[in-house]
């Protein structure tokens, strides 16, 4: 073979295998050899003593939450970063839901998951019990002391605590534009009633009173799930809802089929839906973070979301407040006396248990992390009793920190998201074929071959 | 890691890979005599046989056996998931948007192709116009799904469109619509996203083909009187008949596993899932290990005829 007579060619052929070798691992050579910058002393560190020195060590977390949101979550750890010496290295994907089984069943699991559903947890600990760590000893002092005794329930499973409270978030708001409201002489609805009789006099000024958008790639269909748990607390009553979320009825129970139709009379409305977008389906067509966003263009005046969804107005360029471009209310209860409130937050598990793991976990359950974070979010909410109210400059999150914390308020934890992971897809699944044309009990009967 | 830290990872490798090449020849210089070439034959694909076996043979039998399992792979079901693959009425939904498209894929993207190669051979801008209808297959299936994503966008009618396929609509006079949600075209929607892709393959393929077709048998015919098309049935496809074959079902194989642009258009919602993308929903959204096992198990199954009848076909254009 004539390449191999000639000792040029060969030795250029190695040279360019080598440089090309070269030049790909330094492509893939990490980047994080950045060292941290070094802040001002404005930070306490005596608080941080209590977890000692931790130079040099490293936490990984793996989460769901990524851009823009990432960005506070990250920057709250700084504190314990300088004050302790470790490094968090904060890994978010859009793929953590189907990725997180994979790593724990491979070997190569997070040394913390911030897993966005109880009921996940409840399924991930029933397959891999051994992967698992229980929650350290300092997490749980923490959160007798901070955290209402529900959300312990929440992140436990057969009474072992696992998993602490992260972030939350309060469902049961109905975003507007107050000026649209001022202008046209609208009132706040108190009861559903009057939410009802609000709709029909904004579509007979000729605009679509609702508009939603519940497209979310592989989730698309949760906002429905939001609307029927909101609906169930208010058609039927919070002992339903909890003998609901545990399959003590069925879903195609009366009370849930009354309750789905209720949110069908809204929904499934062509009076009343999609302000701005179009006809019924393309709430299925429309990206949940775009379902909002017609109330600025004046196209539409309802929208019936959670707390965070804030920052995609935010992002709009509108500002958040009573008397600013979008502002949100109470969605109303049949009557005035009770107010339930549906309730949903990441937790955080464990499948390490050295001691800078351990720290970290304390620290992310204290009141000191609540607070710091709290001060550079927006949409963002902590179960957290001991979190200042006046920490949360969103009027939004403020309100719901309230609320959580008001001893007097009827709040549930969304249903589908303690369902185990199966059902929770199916809901999904099953919610958006309802809007698209499924029938009510066709799609309730869907989601209830789905127990398992 | 650090880059030293890399570095040091690819120098072993390149060492790990010099001492197996090295024992790999040692072992073949040892054997003399007659056997030496099988000898010499097996031990230089030992090391890439052993490899499959392990990261291909192993997963593989243990999927088949996952199958017969149930949802979290702890107790035996036997046919159950398969069973629930036939009955549902969700998962034969799934099978027959899959047949759907591996019925209309090939046919109509080797159609598309064959024509195409017809029409500009011989032409005097041949190179571009194949380039042009080649460009699709240079960019992922996601690319693709999510230029094709824009085309489909949908507006209500009175507002500017976005998308291309709706603003033709509006611009003749009809009312824009939903392509992605209306079932059961939304699958014939997605299908032209593959056929856009494959065409251009299947059009290399046949213009190579067409350019192989002996002149005398073209002089001969045309010196009978033959017309076009007469030219088309008796002398071309004939004649291309191996290299169709095997552009069909490359293209049949290929669209068994379509996953991407089922998973990045509609992610599987509105009735478009295919056995692919279904697979990957139950294992990994759904928990449901077992059913997904036998989906995969099953379009394991459909591959093998049409890979096998490939390869004989391939074989046979080797021969003559």
């Amino acid at each position: 073979m004539r390449i191999y007579s000639s000792k040029t060619r060969r030795g250029t052929a190695v040279l360019a295998c080598g440089l090309g070798l070269t030049l790909m691992v330094t492509a893939c050579g990490s980047s994080d050899d950045d060292s941290p910058e070094a802040k001002g002393g404005d930070v306490d560190c005596a608080k941080f003593e209590q977890y000692g020195d931790l130079e040099g060590k490293t936490v990984s977390i793996y989460t769901s939450i990524i851009t823009p949101e990432d960005k506070p979550h990250i920057d709250s750890y700084k504190p314990f970063e300088e004050c302790t010496g470790a490094t968090v290295k904060y890994e978010g994907s859009k793929e953590f839901e189907a990725q997180l089984p994979i790593r724990i069943e491979a070997g190569n699991p997070p040394d913390i998951a911030y897993l966005p559903q109880p009921g996940s947890l409840r399924t991930l600990v029933a397959q891999f019990p051994d992967k698992f760590k229980p929650a350290p000893e300092e997490v749980v002092k923490n959160i007798d002391e901070n955290f209402d005794p529900a959300w312990k329930e929440y992140g436990s499973v057969d009474g072992k605590l696992y998993a602490a409270p992260l972030g939350s978030n309060v469902k049961s708001f109905v975003w507007y534009s107050p000026s649209m409201f001022k202008d046209n002489g609208w009132e706040i609805p108190t009861t559903l009633d009057e939410l009802m009789t609000l709709s029909d006099t904004i579509a007979e000024k000729g605009i679509k009173p609702w508009c939603a958008g519940i497209g979310s790639g592989d989730a698309t269909g949760w906002p429905v799930t939001d609307w029927l748990e909101d609906f169930m607390l208010r058609t039927a009553d919070t002992d339903t809802y909890d003998k609901w979320t545990k399959h003590e009825i069925p879903f195609t129970d009366p009370k849930v089929v009354t309750a789905l139709d209720a949110v069908g009379a809204i929904l499934k409305n062509d009076d009343y839906v999609n302000g701005g977008l179009g006809n019924v389906k393309t709430i299925a067509s429309t990206q949940f973070q775009e379902g909002g966003i017609p109330i600025l263009r004046g196209e539409c005046a309802l929208h019936r979301q959670a707390s965070f969804y804030g920052s995609n107005f935010a992002e709009a360029g509108a500002e958040i407040g009573e008397d600013k471009d979008v502002f949100a209310f109470y969605l109303p209860n049949k009557t005035t006396d009770e107010k339930p409130v549906l309730v949903a937050g990441e937790f955080t598990a464990a499948f390490a248990d050295r001691p800078e793991v351990k720290a970290f976990l304390a620290y992310l359950s204290s009141a000191e992390w609540a607070n710091a974070k709290a001060a550079i979010s927006s949409g963002w909410v902590s179960a957290n009793k001991n979190a200042d109210p006046a920490n949360f400059k969103n009027p939004i999150d403020k309100l719901s920190v309230e609320i959580i914390q008001d001893p007097n308020a009827v709040t549930r934890f969304d249903a589908s998201d303690l369902m185990p992971g199966a059902v929770n897809t199916a809901f999904w699944k099953q919610m958006t074929d309802w809007i698209t044309g499924k029938s009510t009990a066709d799609a309730l009967s869907g989601v209830e071959k789905s127990w398992p | 890691m650090s880059t030293v830290e890399k570095f040091g990872q690819m120098f072993l490798a390149v060492a790990i890979f010099a001492a197996i090449f090295g024992l790999v020849l040692f072992v073949v210089d040892r054997i003399k005599g007659r056997q030496a070439d099988r000898v010499a034959a097996f031990a230089f694909i030992a090391p890439a046989i052993l490899l499959l076996a392990w990261g291909l043979l192993r997963p593989a039998v243990l999927t088949i056996f996952r199958s017969f399992k149930d949802a979290t792979g702890d107790k035996w079901v036997g046919f159950e998931n398969y069973s629930t693959m036939f009955t549902s009425s969700d998962q034969l939904e799934v099978l027959r948007n899959t047949m759907i498209w591996v019925l209309v894929v090939p046919f109509v993207a080797s159609a598309i192709g064959l024509l195409y190669a017809i029409m500009v051979d011989g032409t005097r801008t041949e190179s571009l116009a194949k380039a042009l209808v080649f460009l699709p297959m240079a960019i992922s299936m996601v690319g693709a799904s999510v230029i094709w994503k824009f085309v489909y966008d949908y507006r209500p009618t009175v507002g500017s469109q976005i998308g291309l396929g709706n603003q033709i609509l509006v611009w003749m006079g009809l009312d824009s619509y939903q392509f992605l949600l209306n079932e059961p075209w939304n699958n014939l929607f997605l299908i032209v996203v593959m056929i856009w892709i494959q065409a251009g393959f299947a059009m290399t393929i046949l213009s190579a083909a067409i350019k192989a077709i002996p002149d005398d048998i073209v002089e001969a015919a045309r010196l009978d009187g033959v017309k076009a098309l007469g030219m088309f049935r008796f002398v071309t496809l004939p004649t291309i008949r191996p290299a169709l074959i095997v552009v069909l079902t490359t293209i049949a194989i290929a669209t068994m596993k379509v996953f991407d642009i089922v998973r990045t258009m509609t992610g599987g919602n509105f009735g478009t899932s295919v056995v692919a993308n279904e697979f990957y929903t139950q294992s990994f959204r759904s928990n449901d290990r077992g059913l997904g096992s036998a989906l995969a198990t099953l379009l394991f199954i459909l591959v093998i005829p049409i890979v096998t009848y490939n390869v004989i076909q391939l074989r046979k254009a080797d021969v003559r």
